[in-house]
């Protein structure tokens, strides 16, 4: 399904994401999911939470440059060769992922993927 | 007034205050007397040539009051210079001198289409700097109402935009800037502002940020030019024709020449911005070099007015990095960021040395509109970025993108350049 992704710009340096995560969890946002992309000067925060307004909010308030985007979220089996099947699916559909991240757990995964048109890859995915 | 009026007037001026420097300041005495010339060796503004130059420096050997050519009794009031590039100079005005500069703050706002029936919000600083003061006694003499805001507390300011209803606003261009930024965030719409003229000067601004100011505040902007040392604003400002600013020549006179030779440029051609007072009483000064870079059309302009116009400051003499042979000015930088819409105007210029090699880094924030959650994307502003600033420049840029607002907004003059070469 599609969800909600929120993005941070930061600097590549010292103490920046403290900066954000503590601006969240004054706000009382949760994290549920993250991953950070970094270059040698600056860094992206992608971010799933429990209240993105209110997150997106409390960050353009401290002065954040912050970005709201549609990505996927779902669950597959945690198995060999589970993720490529979904693969193959957005493959022969045509849709390019940008990005992956995810983690599993007890038994199954949770995924987050961003791509092109995220509302052809549902249709793939189902 | 026609030409030969003007320079009939500026010569029988000039005669007096040469003769009248001779005999009271010795200091120009000297410096004419090692050129070998008397005070009727200048008939006219043609002999300016003839006279010796005056730079900040002599100001600073002969501080506080060694320039003065009336006794300290007949002071009205001591202005000094900000000090961007140093220590502070003194600038002593007698009543005389303070009412000239009031004439010429008034001809300056009226330039701009300012008339007694308007609200002049004057957020320049008040104190030495002559900004605040300045703008306050000359929108005073047209008859304005006047809010002596000052400078800071921006909120505040835009409060009295609202409830006094402010229909000028005099500060520096990059404080506007920051004004109009947050009457944005405060999601105020600005043509909601009875708002309609900006006159802003005291630093250096491109055309480009004229436009974002226009339309970030919902007005028409115009140029006030002037420096403490020769008076403060309203030596010169824009029109409604926007093509330079008019001159109060009759009590500046003006030279443009070049930064190397110092002998006059062809005409309508770049160079150093030079003034010599005509009518200053308690401390005149002769060919003050002012390190501006600028130019002057004697052409008659549209909106009427005869006196000589200056092209818009395009930096200072002193601006100008020399990086890696190429000379650039923080103004180019600026005019290329301002039609980026994917950059903020605000930028800080980082210059380096590594090896021999001299780097030119731009620190710029990314419009929140254009950032991204893929790198890709980011990395392609960021490439237009260098690949418009590295055109314009003709050297290679490294352009770094920061968080947002973590370039200093400013309240006064804004600091853009660090240099961080050992030379």
């Amino acid at each position: 399904m599609i969800i909600k992704q929120l993005s941070v710009f930061l600097e590549n340096a010292t103490g920046h994401f403290l900066g954000i995560s503590t601006c969240l969890g004054k706000a009382g946002v949760n994290i549920s999911a993250l991953s950070l992309a970094e270059t040698a000067e600056y860094g992206i925060a992608r971010m799933i939470v429990d209240d993105e307004k209110k997150g997106a909010e409390a960050l353009r308030e401290a002065g954040y440059n912050v970005n709201l985007a549609d990505v996927i979220g779902m669950n597959i089996p945690d198995a060999p060769g589970a993720l490529s099947e979904v693969l193959a699916k957005l493959a022969a559909g045509g849709v390019n992922v940008s990005y992956i991240y995810g983690y599993s757990s007890e038994g199954s995964a949770n995924l987050v993927l961003k791509v092109g048109d995220p509302e052809e890859a549902c249709k793939l995915l189902k | 007034m026609g030409r030969d009026e003007m320079t009939n007037l500026q010569s029988s001026r000039l005669r007096t205050t040469v003769a009248r420097v001779y005999h009271n300041v010795p200091f120009y005495r000297t410096k004419m007397q090692e050129i070998g010339i008397e005070p009727g060796d200048v008939r006219g503004i043609e002999d300016i040539e003839k006279l010796p130059f005056t730079t900040k420096q002599d100001l600073r050997d002969t501080y506080p009051f060694g320039l003065a050519a009336l006794p300290n009794s007949e002071f009205v009031r001591i202005h000094a210079s900000s000090g961007t590039t140093g220590k502070p100079t003194a600038i002593p005005h007698s009543r005389k001198d303070l009412e000239m500069f009031s004439e010429c703050v008034a001809r300056a706002l009226c330039c701009a289409g300012v008339t007694k029936d308007d609200t002049v919000q004057v957020s320049y600083g008040y104190g030495l700097f002559t900004g605040g003061l300045g703008a306050h006694d000359g929108a005073t003499k047209l008859g304005a109402t006047v809010i002596p805001a000052s400078g800071g507390n921006t909120r505040n300011q835009i409060t009295l935009l609202k409830d006094f209803g402010s229909t000028v606003l005099a500060c520096t261009p990059s404080y506007a800037l920051f004004i109009a930024e947050a009457v944005a965030e405060a999601g105020i719409d600005p043509a909601t502002l009875p708002l309609r003229i900006g006159e802003f000067g005291a630093e250096p601004w491109s055309a480009e940020m004229r436009a974002k100011i226009e339309e970030g505040l919902g007005i028409k902007a115009y140029d006030i030019y002037g420096l403490s040392e020769v008076m403060g604003p309203g030596i010169s400002n824009s029109c409604v024709v926007q093509d330079g600013l008019h001159i109060a020549e009759d009590h500046f006179l003006p030279e443009i020449l070049d930064t190397e030779t110092l002998k006059p440029v062809a005409a309508g051609r770049q160079g150093e911005l030079v003034f010599t007072h005509l009518t200053k009483e308690a401390m005149p000064l002769l060919r003050y070099r002012t390190r501006d870079i600028s130019s002057l059309n004697y052409a008659l302009c549209d909106c009427g007015r005869t006196n000589v116009r200056m092209s818009k400051v395009v930096g200072r003499s002193d601006d100008m990095l020399i990086i890696r042979g190429v000379n650039v000015f923080p103004s180019q930088i600026e005019s290329v960021l301002l039609e980026i819409p994917e950059a903020k105007p605000y930028y800080m210029i980082v210059v380096d040395r590594e090896g021999i090699l001299d780097t030119l880094e731009v620190q710029v924030e990314i419009d929140e509109r254009f950032f991204s959650d893929e790198i890709a994307r980011i990395d392609v502003v960021r490439g237009k970025l260098k690949h418009a600033l590295d055109n314009a420049l003709r050297i290679s840029v490294k352009v770094t993108l920061v968080e947002h607002k973590t370039i200093q907004r400013t309240e006064g003059k804004a600091k853009r350049v660090i240099d961080k070469r050992k030379l």
